[in-house]
């Protein structure tokens, strides 16, 4: 069903992806066999089988589709995006659709308690095989621009420290669905993942998030 | 009708399929032996594009063997996607948005619909008149006035290059000509043929020969050397098949003549487009080629004035 949807998003947008930190992960090839020569050069050493998060710049309701519908196939059945909870569980549709469909890790804004830690259930994800898809900035940004990273980024990689992170820049899912409306429109998307990053030893929030965000906007030149 | 049953096509289809062979051959000859970088490049650039015309030339045969119905779907499709392009590259405001929803979802499938169910009066008119009427109106109601006029303008001209004129060759299929019968997609046949083989010749024409460049600015690759090897080939070209339409042979001609000349104007146009948006193509949806713009290019001038012609001088 998933497949279907992304199939016809790729055809109704003609989005497509971009891969400049390192090939399109094929599958089935572990990138290590496909290029031993250079295996050192660390680029090629992600294991794109392994749980990663993919982390964009968020601009439109697009942005998530357009995202999963240009992975591979073999990735996509392994990610699960981030989404809010109140908005996702508030009708029956919205909860049948994220839950059965996009198996989204449902994320608390408000009345958070231990039991709805949002970073907890996105580390139980990581920890369970998952990858995730995540949007950073929180609210969209209308203007298409890369927004300020909120710190939730930084305390799931201080969590997980050895977890790749992708930066990924989603590129004119804005003009398909403008923040505001309800009918999607044909525009040309692309989406381009950046070569991954991790957090470094001792790394400051501000740096870190600094340096994630820069990530996704080198991604969009 | 079916045009690998009509005799009258057999020429036509054996000049397509020889031409495609061969340049498959020599460029496969070509690869084996080329040396410089530059040289390599080229030829892998050709041959792409000779694999996609293989599969442009197929998927085009099909539609117009299958019926007009398919034909006209096939050239919605074109619309939309090259549609699709032009929106991508233009900058549109989010204001657009009712707009452009209004152009893809409403005004594009009515205008194929008039098409299909042959109310050729109001087809004429439909984007000209109630669709550039209509379009400000739904933009201005958004409230957002900064750029207007450009706005509004880059949605119009889209609507009528990449909707209304390409919509100009399925609807020489509804031309009745008098002692020509329903042969109508023979026409249509000739037309994208001479538009297509002119494009061709002129690419191969300014490779082979080209000096002087017409507007270097605006699109590096035409040359004057070119441009004239292209257009008079085609011509003749079209003059030799004058049998498969409802022409003399110097009436058909000048028919394939006057179809290259708007095809080059279309080029230039499209490629002036291209260079003020600051790209290099409108997609890269056909490989070797680009996008579905810059295929059809040519075709969107050429087809309005050729569909005319026709209807004024052979239609009832």
């Amino acid at each position: 069903m998933l497949n279907a949807i992304c199939s016809f998003i790729k055809l109704f947008t003609g989005a497509q992806a971009r891969w400049l930190g390192e090939e399109c992960p094929v599958e089935g090839v572990t990138p290590l066999q496909s290029s031993p020569s250079s295996a050192d050069s660390n680029l090629f050493l992600t294991d794109n089988a392994r749980p990663r998060i993919y982390y964009a710049n968020h601009t439109s309701h697009a942005d998530c589709m357009v995202l999963l519908s240009v992975l591979p196939r073999h990735i996509r059945k392994m990610v699960r995006p981030a989404a809010a909870e109140d908005y996702w569980m508030a009708t029956p549709l919205r909860r049948w659709f994220a839950l059965r469909i996009l198996n989204i890790i449902p994320i608390a804004r408000s009345q958070l308690t231990k039991a709805n830690n949002p970073i907890q259930r996105l580390v139980v994800a990581l920890d369970e095989g998952s990858s995730i898809i995540i949007f950073p900035q929180g609210g969209r940004q209308d203007d298409g621009e890369v927004g300020e990273f909120k710190c939730g980024l930084y305390h799931l990689c201080r969590r997980r420290p050895e977890i790749e992170l992708v930066p990924t820049y989603i590129d004119n899912a804005n003009r398909v669905l403008p923040k505001g409306s309800h009918i999607p429109i044909p525009v040309v998307c692309s989406v381009t993942f950046g070569a991954p990053i991790r957090l470094l030893d001792g790394e400051s929030k501000e740096d870190f998030l600094k340096r994630a965000q820069n990530a996704v906007a080198r991604c969009a030149a | 009708m079916n045009i690998f049953k009509d005799l009258a096509m057999l020429p036509m289809l054996i000049v397509i399929f020889s031409l495609l062979i061969v340049s498959t051959v020599v460029t496969f000859f070509l690869s084996k032996n080329v040396r410089s970088q530059k040289r390599k490049i080229l030829v892998t650039n050709l041959q792409e594009r000779i694999r996609a015309w293989w599969v442009m030339i197929a998927v085009f045969l099909i539609a117009t063997a299958t019926g007009g119905l398919t034909s006209l779907m096939l050239f919605a499709v074109c619309s939309f996607v090259a549609l699709r392009e032009f929106i991508t590259l233009t900058p549109t405001s989010r204001a657009d948005h009712r707009c452009l929803t209004w152009v893809f979802f409403v005004i594009l499938p009515l205008n194929y619909f008039l098409l299909a169910i042959h109310w050729y009066g109001l087809f004429v008119i439909f984007i000209p008149v109630y669709a550039f009427l209509w379009i400000p109106v739904t933009s201005a109601l958004s409230g957002d006035s900064k750029d207007f006029l450009s706005r509004t303008a880059n949605i119009q001209w889209g609507l009528m290059i990449c909707v209304y004129f390409v919509s100009y060759a399925p609807a020489i299929l509804g031309l009745m000509i008098p002692s020509y019968g329903a042969h109508s997609a023979r026409l249509l046949c000739f037309l994208v043929f001479v538009v297509q083989i002119s494009d061709v010749m002129q690419y191969v024409f300014g490779k082979l020969f080209g000096r002087h460049k017409i507007a270097p600015l605006v699109s590096p690759n035409k040359t004057i050397e070119g441009f004239i090897g292209g257009v008079i080939f085609a011509a003749l070209l079209g003059a030799s098949f004058w049998w498969m339409t409802p022409f003399s042979p110097w009436q058909a001609g000048c028919m394939a003549l006057i179809i290259a000349l708007a095809g080059f104007g279309g080029g230039i146009v499209m490629s002036a487009i291209k260079r003020d948006r600051g790209v290099k193509d409108y997609g890269n949806l056909i490989p070797g080629h680009g996008g579905m713009m810059d295929r059809i290019d040519s075709l969107c001038f050429a087809a309005p004035l050729f569909y005319h012609l026709t209807r004024y001088f052979f239609a009832h």
